[in-house]
């Protein structure tokens, strides 16, 4: 029996000590928020918080977590004490997701970034982002959208750099 | 029909559908009361086969589209609230069931109907043959950039008027007050000179006895005030925090998890497994030989996936067993010299007198460019949840074409269709690969065998090598140049021939042409990757393009324009992403600007790209985008799908190469098939032209021009001509 507490709940689990803190959040727990990407700690989808550090929970062993604080998406915006954590609105004023799959862990990243340097440049976002995939592509829009949570950015919404033209020459 | 077949049918549907005039019914006859059971609840009414009214005033588009990503369902209701004159908090979208009644006959129209106008007396006879075709092909498919542009512009834009129209009759006759006189706005039906305003709901029950109009009037583009606007999507708010259901996230009582081992090379077949180790591991539930493949069962899929790993499985031979990429592209370049030497090949363009042309030329240009196989490799890996009895079959997956893959369980599993059931999710990426219904079938076996329901998770590893490919194409060039430097002669060979069928023609103005293919079938399974064929050709062409043009002394872009004279959207396209971009300024060292132009899907995209080379690092700096989809329906929408799309396409001219070893893939998950990062992701400039004419496509037409614009880009920074992508295969150890 493995202790640990999950978005501020105390859990207990009977599994095989060498199971991956993910299939256990996913099975176990049914918190199904966080992803399976890739197994190898290569893509960032199932990033969670371990004591508010971000870490891979698919090569996480469960037993490694013995008496820690586990934070997933399903709880983050209570770490902020909101309905929605700043990074989480943000994400929806910049219509950052496509498929979303990746979002999770981008987000789970993105907070763990923020509560460590609450006004990072383009390079300390590079550091810390770089180990989270989105196939997607929406990489301008998740640092637009981490740049705009920060301490004393103005939030904008949607993409600007976009431009719309009518063209009456060819209508 | 084979999935590819209908994926020709969608790919080359558009070309000829584009122009169709707009004025068609939503459905023959009065089939909504028939479906009504299937799409609705309660008090809930069914206005038409693709709008439902509830008491509250909740207004429901019911279209056959999935969502991943690509945002069509809220383009899609944008155009249904602009028609219906529906308030935007009033709208709603709902997925149609995966049923022959929402066989979407829209893409059937644009398929076979093309560019022509149809008598009003025909309308009712001509939409049910399309239906009937559509049934036929078992079409629901999200792919081919066309969810706008056929369901939106043929079906939703028609069926949300012809419902107003009918709210209109409906209140006219309560009220007692000629339809003329009556208008419609926020969801509410309006007599301005009684003062009367009603609610849409309030005359729904009534409205949906009529029969919808064939040919209702749409609003004008002047007056449209939902499309063409941001309105924020739909599912976006469940993507932010964890709640949004994809298929691996399904959940059914009594489920198990399988993993599954697929024969590393294509064809090959279990010849032995030795289960004894797995079996008797910790939760081991059943170990299931399909024939190809090899899945165990277990309480949980870790115990699932370590159980695998335990079996011991022998593989049968196969005559592909020490095929290699170099083989397979010897193999291409050996039959493109064939075809070209024996003139038996088939002709995509044939024009004018281009022996004698290239007899005269004053230069000859000749290349071969070449792209390898690609993975899709969607963020969520392939999986699938099924529920199998004695005579019924539940799938739980996120699909692009939920009709399509609910016949092929049925068959797979000698059920009737009736008998199958897909509860469709969210994808986690499709880009042509949730077209296949691979996981699904194999989901729907194993829980057959293992006698409970089962959630198959493909590992990465399975993901990226069990694939339906990118093929890996080479193509073969020349080009004539005369005493001025004009292009007087194209020539081009490639194998490896699917859609569009357009997608290896050039738009610039060169008399004498012979664009030609021929086959070269290889072992390994192909299938839609976002952009299909223009994301081989559209870097074939216009990377070919710009080194001819360097051969003949002229600038890329300047060469362009004077070649596109007859086609001023290009033109226009052209224009807008060089001047944006600063085409023509003067780059510090070790930095490179590149251009490429390509129409995909209906939409007209330019791209110019930067690039620094640092420490013999090269990195894209920025891409500037201009883009004529005709109307942007979503104007945030189309600037996330170019960004998408480039990014998508970066990634595969950078790094994508999947290689074949032994006859299997050799590459295995992010490792070494790696994917542009955030470090490496350019900044993306989007410019969007609303040029008015036809509607195109966004979620794939941004892929195509990034790759020949970077190796422009390249060269011009460095002189290196990359002609065989991926660019990481490039050593520029010796710049910056």
């Amino acid at each position: 029996m493995i202790q640990f507490r999950v978005n501020g709940e105390d859990t207990r689990v009977d599994v095989d000590p060498s199971t991956p803190l993910l299939w256990v959040i996913r099975e176990n727990l049914a918190l199904t928020g966080t992803k399976f990407g890739c197994g190898i700690a290569q893509c960032g989808a199932c990033t969670v918080h371990l004591n508010g550090s971000a870490i891979r929970s698919c090569v996480t062993p469960v037993a490694a977590i013995e008496g820690s604080e586990v934070t997933t998406i399903e709880g983050l915006a209570a770490t902020a004490g909101a309905d929605l954590h700043p990074l989480q609105q943000a994400w929806i004023d910049e219509q950052v997701p496509q498929c979303g799959y990746c979002q999770s862990g981008q987000l789970m990243s993105a907070a763990a970034l923020l509560s460590q340097n609450p006004n990072p440049d383009d390079e300390a976002i590079d550091a810390a982002m770089s180990g989270n995939v989105c196939r997607c592509g929406m990489y301008p829009r998740i640092r637009a959208a981490i740049k705009n949570t920060a301490a004393n950015n103005p939030v904008e919404v949607f993409d600007p750099a976009m431009d719309v033209m009518e063209d009456a020459s060819n209508g | 029909m084979g999935k590819w077949t209908r994926r020709a049918f969608i790919t080359t549907g558009v070309l000829a559908g584009g122009a169709l005039a707009v004025g068609v019914a939503i459905r023959p006859g009065h089939r909504a009361l028939k479906v009504a059971g299937q799409v609705t609840d309660g008090d809930e009414a069914l206005i038409n086969m693709w709008v439902k009214i509830d008491p509250s005033n909740r207004v429901t588009l019911i279209a056959p589209h999935s969502e991943m990503g690509q945002g069509a369902q809220t383009a899609l209701t944008q155009m249904l609230a602009e028609e219906i004159d529906a308030a935007w908090d009033d709208v709603a979208y709902m997925e149609a069931p995966a049923t022959d009644d929402y066989a979407n006959w829209a893409l059937g129209k644009g398929y076979i109907l093309g560019p022509a106008d149809v008598p009003q007396a025909l309308i009712p006879t001509i939409n049910g043959a399309f239906l009937q075709v559509a049934k036929g092909m078992k079409l629901q498919i999200t792919g081919g950039s066309l969810s706008v542009r056929t369901t939106g512009v043929y079906g939703v834009r028609v069926a949300g008027a012809a419902a107003r129209e009918v709210l209109l009759t409906a209140a006219s006759e309560a009220w007692g007050v000629p339809v003329g006189e009556l208008s419609a706005a926020d969801t509410h039906l309006i007599h301005e000179a009684s003062g009367k305003r009603a609610p849409f709901a309030q005359f729904a029950q009534a409205a949906a006895q009529y029969t919808p109009p064939a040919k209702p009037t749409l609003k004008r583009t002047e007056d449209f005030k939902v499309i063409g606007t941001d309105r924020p999507r739909f599912d976006i708010p469940s993507k932010v925090d964890g709640t949004a259901q994809f298929g691996i996230d399904a959940q059914v009582d009594g489920m198990k998890y399988a993993a599954i081992l697929a024969a590393p090379v294509f064809g090959a077949q279990v010849a032995s497994a030795d289960e004894s180790t797995a079996a008797a591991m910790a939760g081991v539930h059943k170990i299931v030989n399909l024939g190809d493949a090899i899945a165990v069962v277990a309480d949980g899929y870790w115990q699932a996936s370590q159980a695998l790993k335990a079996l011991d499985v022998q593989w049968t031979s196969t005559e592909n067993d020490k095929r290699s990429s170099e083989d397979l592209f010897t193999q291409f370049d050996n039959d493109i010299a064939a075809a070209a030497s024996s003139g038996d090949s088939k002709a995509d363009v044939e024009a004018g007198e281009v022996e004698r042309e290239f007899a005269n030329a004053v230069a000859t240009v000749e290349a071969t460019y070449r792209v390898p196989y690609l993975a899709h490799a969607c963020m969520e890996p392939m999986n699938a949840t099924a529920r199998v009895t004695a005579d019924s079959c539940e799938v739980w997956i996120g699909t692009q074409n939920p009709l399509g893959f609910r016949y092929e369980v049925a068959e797979a599993l000698g059920l009737d269709v009736e008998q199958v059931q897909i509860n469709q999710h969210y994808m986690g990426g499709g880009f042509g690969r949730r077209s296949n219904s691979d996981s699904a079938v194999q989901a729907a076996r194993i829980a057959r065998e293992a006698g409970v329901p089962v959630k198959l998770i493909w590992s990465r590893e399975e993901d990226i090598r069990h694939d339906h490919y990118r093929p890996a194409v080479a193509s073969r060039f020349r080009a004539a140049l005369d005493e001025q430097g004009n292009i007087v002669a194209w020539d081009n060979v490639y194998h490896e021939k699917h859609e569009p069928v357009g997608a290896p023609v050039i738009p610039y103005a060169v008399t004498a042409q012979k664009i030609h293919h021929t086959d070269s079938p290889t072992h390994v399974p192909f299938g839609p990757w976002r952009s299909v064929d223009h994301s081989q050709h559209g870097f074939f062409t216009e990377a070919f393009f710009d080194e001819v043009a360097v051969a003949a002394g002229k600038d890329p872009y300047t060469l362009r324009m004077s070649m596109l004279g007859d086609k001023p959207r290009h033109q226009n396209v052209l224009r807008t992403a060089a001047e944006k971009a600063g085409w023509g300024d003067e780059l510090p060292r070790n930095r490179g600007r590149g251009i490429a132009l390509q129409e995909s899907f209906g939409s007209i995209v330019a791209q110019v790209v930067d690039v620094s080379i640092d420490e013999g690092k090269l990195k894209v700096e920025r891409v500037v985008v201009a883009v004529d989809p005709g109307f942007a329906v979503s104007p945030n929408g189309l600037t996330a799908q170019m960004e998408s799309g480039i990014n998508y396409g970066l990634t595969a001219a950078l790094y994508g190469d999947i290689t074949i070893e032994n006859g299997a893939v050799k590459q295995s998950n992010f490792h070494d098939y790696p994917m542009v990062r955030m470090n490496e992701s350019p900044v993306i400039e989007t410019h969007i032209i609303n040029s008015g004419e036809a509607w195109g496509g966004a979620g794939e037409p941004g892929t195509p021009a990034i790759a020949p614009a970077l190796v422009s880009a390249v060269f011009d920074a460095t002189g290196i001509r990359v002609r065989e992508l991926p660019l990481s295969k490039q050593d520029f150890s010796d710049w910056g």
